[in-house]
């Protein structure tokens, strides 16, 4: 047996070499992991004007997608009333920490892009799934009617069931060219189980997942409400 | 623990002899640490729905396992036996987060999916496992191709299952698109009649399969291998 006053000094000095160590690491690599961080972003909001591109978003490299980002995307982030805040990136906007503040004081983000075909609109959307939080991208045409694109994210849906929002291409792909008014009304988009009755405005569940699916509907009614304001203004 | 090492130390040893060749080759079948030691089951139902990512999983589970069985026997003689386990728990904990670092850094999509399990490789059992009942007992070298060959072990289930898993769960491999509903594959099914009754089977991408998966290979290779049978 080691004396108490061997396992204390022991004990302090592995914990300070320990300590020193990883934060000269994590300071070292902190540069590189905030430049994947922002590439990583900026590819998941392209994902959903990825038919407009021009080029293949999986095949772009890293440089490319920020370029494409800055030159062609103009980015406005607005109040919860819709109007326009000055001062403020949209692409440094955390959906997450906005979810925390009362409803009142959220801010959203609103990514223009324009392209040959188009000017498109991208706003973020957040709802809850099944397991925990879900988002998404929705690229609105300039009607602000139809949705030319849409990609979905989540932390921890069930894998071949929830987790097919994201997974699978051929749900979100579902949603291109889905209307979200009817006779200037707004009715968002669902997702729904067994046939579709109103191909304008539904998408078809993923089976096994209804949790996610009814948590994929109630976020987009929630989230584009909170846009129609500022499209509004657009308009005009 | 399955094993307690004791062997006895000799003299002048070959660098890379009989055992450790033996330490090497064992855990990929005799000692393998998933089917005959039954450890580290829990990371291996969660990452096997890929083969890229459990080739991801297995080089970090090796690193780890060899670096904190090399770092332990190197201190084993003058760690306190009093805090023996917080010891081992620092040193494979500080590894585990450079290697999460690592990755990070080298690439982000496959961190964004791994991470959560690439933290649980501190509380993966077979690392801890090899501390107590190899690197504890052992030198420094001989501990570290003890780790190396328990990484491989681990790898090699996790990649033989994730293969299975992948293929007929989304008809890919390494994510190489094989067969599927898109022209994107290279069977397409929507145009290929002879395979047209194709779907992939969506009960392979639920944790549940690889349970199944690592059973069967428990079974065919205890059948094999009558040695093996009264291990447990």
């Amino acid at each position: 047996m080691h004396s108490n006053k061997y396992v204390t000094v022991y004990t302090v000095i592995m914990t300070l070499v320990v300590s020193v160590v990883l934060a000269v690491v994590v300071s070292g690599l902190k540069p590189i992991h905030d430049d994947n961080a922002a590439v990583y972003k900026k590819r998941e909001i392209l994902k959903a004007v990825k038919g407009y591109l021009g080029s293949d978003l999986d095949k772009m490299s890293d440089k490319e997608v920020l370029d494409l980002f800055d030159k062609n995307i103009k980015q406005v982030v607005i109040d919860a009333n819709g109007k326009p805040v000055e001062g403020e990136k949209a692409e440094d906007l955390d959906m997450a920490q906005e979810e925390k503040k009362p409803l009142a004081d959220r801010h959203y983000p609103v990514f223009t892009f324009e392209s040959d075909k188009g000017t498109f609109y991208l706003v973020s959307i957040r709802g809850n799934g099944l397991w925990d939080k879900i988002w998404g991208t929705i690229a609105l045409k300039d009607d602000f009617n139809t949705i030319a694109g849409a990609s979905f994210g989540h932390v921890g849906e069930t894998p071949g069931l929830g987790a097919e929002i994201s997974d699978n291409p051929a749900f979100p792909k579902q949603f291109e060219g889905k209307t979200i008014n009817e006779d200037g009304k707004y009715v968002s988009v669902a997702v729904v189980k067994g046939g579709i009755k109103k191909p304008a405005h539904q998408v078809d569940a993923i089976t096994g997942a209804t949790i996610t699916s009814k948590g994929v509907t109630e976020m987009l009614d929630r989230g584009l409400r909170i846009y129609l304001p500022y499209f509004e203004s657009l308009k005009k | 623990m399955a094993e307690i090492a004791t062997q006895v130390e000799q003299e002048k040893e070959p660098f890379f002899g009989k055992k450790e060749r033996k330490l090497l080759t064992d855990p990929l079948s005799d000692n393998n640490p998933i089917t005959v030691q039954v450890l580290g089951i829990c990371s291996a139902l969660a990452v096997t729905t890929l083969v890229n990512k459990a080739f991801v999983m297995a080089i970090a589970v090796t690193f780890v396992t060899a670096m904190s069985n090399f770092a332990v026997s190197f201190l084993r003689k003058g760690m306190p036996k009093q805090i023996r386990m917080i010891v081992q728990l620092v040193v494979v904990a500080f590894l585990v987060t450079l290697v999460e670092l690592a990755l990070k850094a080298a690439n982000y999509p496959i961190w964004k999916e791994l991470s959560v399990y690439i933290g649980l490789i501190i509380t993966n059992c077979i690392v801890m496992g090899r501390l107590e009942a190899y690197a504890m007992a052992n030198k420094p070298w001989r501990s570290f191709v003890d780790g190396i060959g328990n990484g491989l072990g681990y790898g090699v289930i996790l990649i033989i299952v994730a293969a299975f898993r992948e293929l007929f769960g989304k008809g890919s491999l390494a994510g190489f698109q094989i067969i599927g509903n898109t022209p994107d594959y290279l069977i397409d099914t929507t145009k290929n009649s002879f395979f047209s009754w194709y779907m992939p089977n969506n009960m392979m991408v639920i944790p549940a399969a690889a349970l199944f998966l690592i059973g069967s290979i428990i079974w065919i290779q205890r059948s094999k291998n009558q040695n093996l049978v009264d291990v447990s």
